[in-house]
């Protein structure tokens, strides 16, 4: 069993706001985060990969195929954009808690877009906000 | 030691958290710098320099220390976060950095009178040190850097 990371980053803006609280609440929770304008980060994500490594290719995955899925569904989808009108947060705030945990379930959502990886299973995603703040994410709790 | 004061009171917010919730470990990065040596009272002079080399010189070297703190949790259905970053920081500035940043760790830290400021050991005692403070979020890993290549892992004492 061998864990693969691959790392990626994209550019995007978030507030966080949460409509069902008053607004002197979201201040104090979300401090300058809940300016109405706005702001930005480089997130860095990590995606892990467990699995045997294949007799025939040396390999856990293909990175091809695994390049290929990030950049159709996660920096496409995310990158310079501004996460609130992504669909996903249509009705959930754009925390990086958040935003970790979706970017796991669309990887598990398209696994059989890495037919290279049939054995082999999404072990973590990580995020950086920035380089003093990461997230990560296994399943846990699903 | 100061007292728990009213701005690490926890969030009703934040603690409003649902165990239906995914479990996410949120890391905070921080650095600070100190110096220290390394000499054990129960081994003999000559022991001590060939145990510790030169990190035995009495006047002590320093580093830039990386720490990270780990903390597990759900994430909150009202806030949308694991814990109040801002609180996590505001903790572990005056627990941990305003404790050893810029600091001779073994003449200047109590603790390190008597135990010797290993990276092992100073990563245990800010568990010691934070832990207690932290009761707003559960501390899930304490992980020191001493130099890019050489850090030590602590994840409290019921851990393997």
């Amino acid at each position: 069993m061998v864990h693969l990371t691959r790392r990626y980053w994209f550019s995007a803006s978030h507030r966080l706001h949460n409509p069902a609280l008053e607004a002197a609440e979201n201040t104090l929770v979300y401090g300058k985060c809940n300016n109405p304008g706005g702001h930005g980060h480089n997130y860095h994500v990590e995606i892990t990969v467990a699995g045997p490594v294949d007799a025939r290719t040396g390999m856990v995955v293909d990175l091809t195929e695994l390049d290929g899925l990030a950049e159709r569904e996660i920096l496409n989808r995310f990158d310079q954009i501004n996460l609130n009108d992504d669909q996903g947060f249509a009705s959930l705030v754009p925390t990086t808690e958040n935003l970790c945990v979706q970017i796991y379930h669309i990887v598990r959502e398209r696994w059989t877009d890495l037919p290279s990886a049939r054995n082999a299973r999404l072990e973590r995603v990580r995020l950086e906000e920035t380089s003093s703040n990461f997230f990560e994410y296994t399943g846990e709790g699903d | 030691m100061p007292e728990n004061t009213a701005s690490s009171a926890p969030s009703p917010i934040l603690r409003n958290n649902s165990a239906s919730q995914p479990t996410v470990y949120l890391t905070r990065r921080a650095e600070f710098s100190a110096s220290h040596f390394y000499h054990s009272p129960a081994l003999t002079p000559a022991e001590n320099k060939d145990l510790y080399g030169k990190c035995n010189n009495p006047h002590g070297h320093g580093h830039n220390y990386v720490l990270e703190v780990t903390v597990r949790g759900h994430i909150s259905e009202r806030s949308g976060m694991v814990v109040d970053l801002k609180l996590l920081k505001e903790v572990l500035n005056r627990e941990v950095l305003d404790v050893f940043d810029h600091r001779f760790l073994n003449e200047e830290v109590p603790v390190f009178r008597h135990v010797i400021p290993t990276t092992e050991n100073i990563a245990v005692e800010i568990w010691q040190m934070l832990a207690p403070r932290l009761e707003f979020c559960e501390l899930h890993r304490i992980r020191l850097y001493e130099t890019p290549d050489l850090f030590a892992d602590y994840f409290g004492p019921g851990a393997a």
